[in-house]
């Protein structure tokens, strides 16, 4: 479950990107994110997965208390965490088995487990045949799932989606969101931040949106709010 | 640490090496460089300190004792003279002893022999313990009533002592300088590693690893780096040493600078190589990888 309470960030330079933020997402949900530019949707991603403290308010994540974790303790809080960027960020020297191998060597998987668990996400993600291929022999779509099978492979129970379909044409964006609702229906928590209103509009899920640091709508069915500029 | 992480650590500092092999090339060569400057320096200090000690062991002061003295007298003296902070001992040497030793010395030379005793003076053959002290050792001798005067060879020791002393600061210096600069170059070389890595180490991460196993790869290549250099600088340190030591047995200007041979030595070099080598490997690695464990 993630529980932020009334949360407040102010970057050093003075920007206060989020300004009394209260919101629950329940174990299991599927939770679209969404707001135009600048409104503070990549300072909650942030504020999710510990790279910045927030400045006043809590933050709960998974069992973990963000706002007052000890450094040893990220990792853990992170381990129940799978991210998914829009730019995939693979490493392009290793195969596609080897990207998420490392990922599940990162948190001290044997290699038994990796053996068994690397086939199934691939099978998942429909990359069975692909696991011996570089990133950069695969198409936008096919890295993009690469990167949800490694946001899977260490079995986390939030994804957290930021921008997913960014740099994907319309039909793979639709292929990877349906990819996305069927991990949710797996029982993994999904959060996906985007600008995109069609995709938001077509699947009706819970929607979210931000506004100048603040939750101006938090309903279920489509995009609410008139400005997106992306 | 896991078995199975050992290995998986070592793979990734062994092909980090290999996949930076210029700025690995670049590294070792700094660092066999400084070692071997170290060594060298520390090698010659060593062999000075060892010609000291043979010299504090053969060195001795002549003092003579006064004309006056009946035999007696003189051999009281000796209490006297042991007495003195920093003598080992004082051998008396009769005139008659002192006219036998110097015919002695030269066999061939009629003119030495059968020599008078009159024309010697009965002496003490003083050994020190600390050339170093010798100026203060000598006054306190000739102080002694019935010592009329000494002869001692304070310009070599002294000379010696000022060797042993500049090479001893000249070698201290250099090691701390060039202990930090290749401290500083690995430093910088797995900085450009991690560079390198900076997505995968942002990836590991995201993902919940510790800063612990991000750190272990970078420390494991750090430690090659280092024993590599240490084991290429251990060689060629003896390479050069033996060539040194040939070249000063071969030159006949050289005969009284005695050696130590590298057998002897080989042991402390070697240990001493590999600690400061893995120091320095290790050491580097640790600084380049902080500021990406920060966050």
């Amino acid at each position: 479950m993630i529980r932020l309470k009334d949360v407040e960030m102010e970057y050093d330079n003075g920007t206060r990107a989020i300004q009394g933020v209260t919101l629950t997402i329940e174990d299991g949900e599927f939770v679209f994110l969404v707001g135009p530019s600048g409104s503070g949707k990549s300072t909650i991603i942030k504020l999710l997965t510990g790279e910045v403290e927030p400045c006043a308010g809590r933050i709960m994540i998974n069992g973990f208390s963000v706002s007052n974790i000890s450094g040893k303790q990220i990792p853990l809080m992170r381990r129940t965490l799978g991210v998914i960027f829009q730019d995939f960020r693979l490493i392009e020297k290793k195969t596609v088995y080897d990207n998420l191998a490392f990922v599940m060597r990162a948190v001290g998987a044997r290699p038994k487990e990796i053996q068994k668990r690397i086939p199934y996400v691939l099978e998942l993600v429909d990359l069975a045949e692909k696991a011996d291929r570089y990133p950069t022999e695969l198409s936008g779509g096919e890295q993009q799932r690469v990167a949800i099978a490694r946001a899977l492979v260490n079995n986390p129970n939030t994804i957290i989606a930021d921008e997913p379909t960014g740099n994907l044409d319309p039909d793979r964006s639709l292929e990877l969101m349906n990819l996305l609702v069927k991990i949710n229906e797996l029982g993994t928590t999904v959060v996906v931040v985007t600008h995109e209103k069609d995709l938001v509009d077509r699947f009706g899920k819970r929607v979210i949106t931000i506004d100048s640091g603040h939750v101006i709508n938090d309903s279920v069915g489509g995009y609410v709010g008139g400005r997106i500029h992306g | 640490m896991g078995k199975h992480n050992f290995g998986y650590f070592f793979h990734e500092g062994l092909s980090n090496m290999f996949s930076h092999g210029f700025m690995s090339f670049a590294a070792i060569g700094i660092t066999v460089a400084c070692l071997l400057i170290m060594g060298t320096f520390t090698l010659v200090a060593v062999n000075a300190n060892e010609l000291l000690v043979d010299l504090e062991q053969e060195n001795e002061i002549l003092a003579y004792v006064d004309d006056t003295y009946s035999d007696t007298a003189a051999k009281a003296l000796q209490s006297d003279l042991e007495a003195i902070p920093n003598v080992a001992s004082a051998t008396y040497i009769s005139k008659e002893q002192a006219t036998a030793d110097f015919s002695a010395e030269f066999p061939e030379e009629a003119m030495f022999q059968d020599l008078d005793p009159e024309i010697f003076e009965d002496r003490y053959a003083i050994k020190i313990v600390d050339l170093e002290k010798m100026s203060e050792t000598c006054r306190a001798v000739e102080q002694v009533t019935g010592i009329s005067e000494i002869n001692a060879h304070e310009e070599i020791a002294g000379g010696f002592i000022t060797i042993r002393n500049v090479a001893t600061v000249v070698c201290v210096a250099l090691i701390a300088i060039l202990f930090v600069v290749s401290v500083f170059i690995i430093s910088n070389t797995i900085k450009l590693t991690t560079f390198d890595r900076r997505d995968e180490i942002a990836i590991m991460r995201m993902v919940g690893a510790t800063n612990g196993f991000i750190r272990w790869p970078f420390v494991y290549e750090g430690f090659m780096l280092g024993l590599l250099s240490a084991v290429i600088a251990f060689f060629l340190q003896w390479g050069l040493y033996a060539a040194v030591a040939q070249g000063v047995d071969n030159n006949d200007t050289m005969q009284l600078i005695r050696i130590l041979p590298f057998q002897q030595l080989w042991p402390a070099v070697a240990g001493i190589f590999a600690a400061a080598g893995i120091l320095i490997g290790v050491g580097g690695s640790l600084s380049a990888i902080r500021k990406f464990l920060q966050v």
